[in-house]
């Protein structure tokens, strides 16, 4: 650089702030552009982490198909769903019938590292593939590394029909 | 009459683009000779890159990177499409390559201490190669859009979502929303494709720049520590005396390894195959067993082990202490000696660290943490017997999922301790403690067995070891 600035001639104190100026411009342009181009950019980009959490009833199937006691796997559609998200649109949660009217669901994502849990009916627990989170009936910690309890669901009965409030993936944060 | 045309095109192409000029003193620089074999790697990486490149974008053309269609369009390549299962095959053998070669090249470095001066920056540029590298080969695994790909992001959406303040921010940033859903993949798909390649080229070029501007080092030598007042004439010197041009006295080397590795990634693409494909990507379904790709197993075993209370310091703190620390290498010690034999410490490291990465490996491989769903009945010949109530006893202990945990005689899980010599080692009541309170990573079973079926599994464990 200061190999080209050598074969300019001194110019006079007009021309230096003329030069001053035009540099100052060149870079004040410079940054312009960029915030042009990059504030829309970012502000699409980062969209997701400032939206509302979706909350969404879903329906799971009818009352009478869950047998008391019994816990089953049932998958429903996210409630942030896109059009085009085809099969990762669904999630699932283990549903299990309490009572005639009262249902309690969990997520199954191990609160660790939230790989799926897979109920064990004999046991009564749910285990975890990954790295061997093991939870009670209740959802309380049994064995493993995971810090929490596994998240419920909302389960509600509208007629016959069983709805669980489908929401965001369970974070195990540290906040 | 063809050739003096030709040569007059060349010689106005070569005037007005300054090939001569640029390229062939690059090609030309003179090296030192005592090399040989040892600086092949990095090249290699470069050659292995390139099969990346090249494969990747074949693949782009077919792949379609929405959550609902990329599993369909990963079956056509692998199962339709014309060389489509030997490009899923180069790909992936091509990463694997990339980054065991990025790591033998990193590990050379290190072991002969070129990263010295005046050479820091090729170290350091490196090191911001070698991240880059792995993080393509981590988005790269789940473009890999089956029911492990799924769950991959997930587990990396929990492991950002520990991070304090910001961490459910960073999660729905790499989730693109709340939960995995259409805007999940193409994120993935756009770092893979688009920005760390992007990093990559241009790290690459600096990397080269560099390598060109402090010349490539020498062979290591017990007498020549490096002195940062006299080296770079010392160097000029030596290799004014002893030097040879890159091209094509060092460069066949290069040729061949590269030539050996690219047979490697295609007889493998060709012989073994791309890794099948899981179940569909569904987050609602839970018949998978989520792993890493082989590279990062050793990873994947760290976060099993450890304990639960430093496990956020360590997903979150390890790799940007390791990156610093690796980073920052040269700025600490840029100067002494070079040789192997002079800097046992560093060779310790090496050493230490290959022995962490095979077992940690072996361990993840093993998986003794995750219980075996797939265990089967205890067999009659380890019961001993098939009537009675140590008969039913053993059907207990694997109805009620103890086996998934407790191995007997070699059939089970790892996760708790072996059963086989249980009887020698605990007394009746014990036992029924044991089951009944849990205690020690084991879940208590009281609520979930009867006072018969408890007796029965106890019959059952008291022969063991008798």
């Amino acid at each position: 650089m200061s190999g080209h600035n050598q074969l300019l001639p001194t110019a006079p104190p007009e021309q230096e702030r003329r030069r001053s100026f035009l540099s100052w411009l060149t870079r004040g342009l410079a940054g312009l552009i960029g915030l042009a181009v990059t504030v829309p950019g970012l502000g699409f980009v980062l969209a997701p982490v400032f939206q509302k959490p979706p909350r969404r009833w879903r329906p799971v199937g009818k009352r009478d198909a869950f047998p008391l006691g019994a816990t089953v796997l049932v998958e429903f559609e996210d409630p942030s769903s896109e059009p085009w998200a085809g099969v990762t649109a669904t999630t699932g949660a283990w549903l299990r019938r309490v009572s005639d009217d009262q249902f309690i669901a969990f997520s199954i994502n191990c609160r660790h590292l939230g790989c799926p849990v897979r109920w064990i009916a004999a046991a009564e627990l749910f285990m975890c593939p990954c790295h061997g989170g093991v939870y009670y009936k209740d959802g309380t910690v049994a064995a493993g590394p995971p810090p929490e309890p596994l998240k419920r669901y909302a389960v509600r009965v509208r007629g016959n029909e069983v709805e669980i409030e489908a929401g965001p993936v369970p974070l195990t944060t540290t906040n | 009459m063809l050739p003096r045309r030709f040569r007059e095109v060349w010689t106005w192409l070569d005037d007005r683009a300054g090939v001569s000029d640029y390229v062939v003193p690059l090609l030309t620089h003179v090296v030192p000779r005592d090399a040989r074999w040892w600086y092949v790697f990095g090249s290699a990486t470069l050659t292995a890159f390139l099969v990346q490149v090249v494969t990747g974008i074949c693949l782009a053309m077919s792949y379609v990177p929405g959550g609902g269609e990329a599993y369909q369009s990963l079956k056509y390549i692998t199962e339709q499409a014309p060389f489509g299962n030997v490009l899923r095959g180069m790909h992936y053998y091509g990463a694997s390559a990339m980054v065991t070669l990025v790591v033998v090249h990193l590990v050379q470095v290190y072991l002969h201490a070129s990263y010295k001066y005046p050479r820091e920056l090729n170290w350091m540029t490196g090191v911001v190669l070698l991240f880059v590298v792995l993080g393509m080969a981590f988005t790269g695994q789940l473009l890999r859009w089956d029911a492990n790909g799924v769950w991959s992001v997930v587990v990396a959406a929990e492991m950002a979502g520990r991070t304090p303040l910001v961490g459910p921010a960073i999660a729905h940033f790499t989730l693109g929303g709340d939960t995995v859903g259409g805007s999940t993949l193409s994120r993935f798909f756009v770092m893979h494709v688009f920005v760390l390649p992007g990093v990559i080229f241009a790290g690459v070029g600096l990397h080269l720049l560099l390598l060109f501007r402090h010349g490539v080092s020498e062979m290591p030598n017990p007498d020549q520590p490096v002195d940062p007042a006299t080296y770079k004439a010392e160097y000029r010197e030596r290799l004014r005396r002893t030097g040879v041009p890159f091209w094509p006295d060092a460069a066949w080397r290069d040729a061949v390894f590269s030539t050996v590795v690219v047979a490697v990634i295609l007889g493998c693409a060709i012989f073994v195959g791309p890794p099948a494909l899981t179940n569909p990507p569904d987050p609602g379904s839970i018949d998978a067993n989520p792993m890493p790709d082989w590279y990062f197993w050793w990873y994947f075993a760290v976060l099993s082990l450890l304990p639960p209370r430093l496990e956020t310091w360590v997903i979150l703190g390890a790799p940007v202490l390791g990156f610093l620390a690796l980073f920052c290498l040269p700025l600490i010690s840029n100067k002494g000696h070079r040789a192997p034999s002079k800097r046992p410490w560093a060779v310790a490291v090496v050493i230490a660290a290959a022995a962490a990465f095979c077992v940690l490996t072996i361990y993840a491989y093993r998986e003794p943490w995750s219980p075996d769903f797939a265990v089967q009945p205890l067999p009659a010949s380890v019961v001993g017997g098939d009537q009675g109530p140590v008969a039913d006893g053993a059907r207990l202990v694997h109805r009620k999922g103890c086996l998934y945990c407790h191995n007997i005689d070699g059939h089970g899980g790892h996760r708790g301790p072996e059963l086989s010599q249980i009887g020698k080692l605990l007394t009746r009541d014990d036992l029924i403690i044991r089951i009944n309170n849990g205690g020690d990573n084991m879940p208590a079973f009281a609520g979930s067995i009867t006072s018969d079926e408890l007796q029965a599994i106890v019959d059952f464990l008291e022969t063991r070891g008798r």
